[in-house]
């Protein structure tokens, strides 16, 4: 028992950390490619699988002609992963090529996306579908007032404004101390009167 | 350029629909020659795939930009793909008026 216990902790702890979503901002059009000759339909073989990830790589690589360090920025992963990627998606070019397979596009972790923009005098959010070109006023009102509306920074702030206090309480006497992360306020007593702490304005 | 408004109702008076596949009536609006024409829509009521379908008759008018309360999941990759401008305004007090108003600045 103990040790099927410890084996999940491993487990746990071993497991590979989660995998960022990758922005993709321009669908394939297509679905894939089929191969054509005498001997493209003679044995059924297992179509290669293109990731939108794997796509997109390509895509701004060797069509848009970013470098990668550019390329891994505009799909918000890190240099490594995105050259990575671009590795995986030639590789399976080259297959699909030499074996004759068909191609399909689909799946990977993806979302896909145009950038967001707020303005702030008649108070509508708008997005960008051209992407060469930045928006330089508001499309419903025209002002100049505009800018980028950063989704995840936004939300971080209220969660910070709702969340509670960085500091325990004595609920009998009042006598407050900094709190100790990953450490319970019940497991501190109050010096003062002995009574377990609790958190100041607990909002959960 | 035609851009397309959610209504709720079928005149200038009445005001912006917050969802975008079943809201009542969609108003295209030309900047160019002025002209605004109501649509009632035909996903109102449907039970599922009112997004794609109302995505679809906006297309066939041409519009460039749609202006609505909210725009649902399946829509999003929909519209990037075909480059139409989405514009939430999350004030359902304005008027259809209002937002040609805005519109002709």
């Amino acid at each position: 028992m103990f040790i099927i216990f410890v084996v999940n902790k491993c487990l746990i702890k071993m497991s590979p950390r989660i995998k960022r979503n990758r922005k993709v901002l321009n669908l394939p059009l297509i679905k894939g490619f089929k191969p054509y000759g005498p001997e493209s339909g003679s044995d059924k073989k297992e179509p290669v699988i293109l990731l939108y990830e794997e796509y997109e790589a390509l895509r701004l690589c060797d069509y848009d002609m970013c470098n990668h360090l550019e390329a891994s920025a505009i799909m918000n992963i890190s240099r490594p992963t995105y050259t990575r990627i671009y590795a995986a998606v030639r590789q399976k070019i080259a297959k699909a090529f030499v074996e004759g397979r068909q191609i399909v596009i689909e799946g990977g972790k993806v979302y896909f996306d145009s950038d967001w923009y707020h303005c702030e005098s008649c108070g509508c959010y708008a997005n960008n579908p051209d992407k060469e070109k930045s928006l330089g006023n508001c499309p419903l009102c025209g002002s100049l007032n505009i800018h980028e509306y950063d989704y995840d920074n936004e939300n971080n702030l209220t969660d910070a404004e709702e969340s509670c206090d960085n500091v325990c309480i004595c609920p009998e006497c009042g006598y407050e101390q900094e709190h100790l992360r990953a450490r319970p306020c019940n497991s501190d007593i109050c010096p003062e009167c002995n009574t377990p702490m609790v958190r100041k304005n607990n909002n959960k | 350029m035609k851009v397309a408004i959610t209504s709720t109702g079928n005149s200038l008076e009445s005001k912006i629909d917050k969802r975008f596949g079943r809201c009542s009536f969609f108003v295209i609006y030309d900047t160019e020659t002025k002209s605004v024409e109501f649509i009632p829509n035909p996903n109102k009521d449907a039970e599922e795939g009112a997004g794609p379908a109302s995505v679809q008759l906006v297309a066939t008018r041409k519009a460039d930009k749609i202006v609505s309360g909210e725009f649902g999941l399946k829509i999003k990759p929909l519209l990037d793909s075909l480059k139409i401008q989405m514009i939430v305004l999350k004030e359902p007090e304005r008027t259809v008026s209002d937002i040609i108003d805005y519109l002709n600045h």
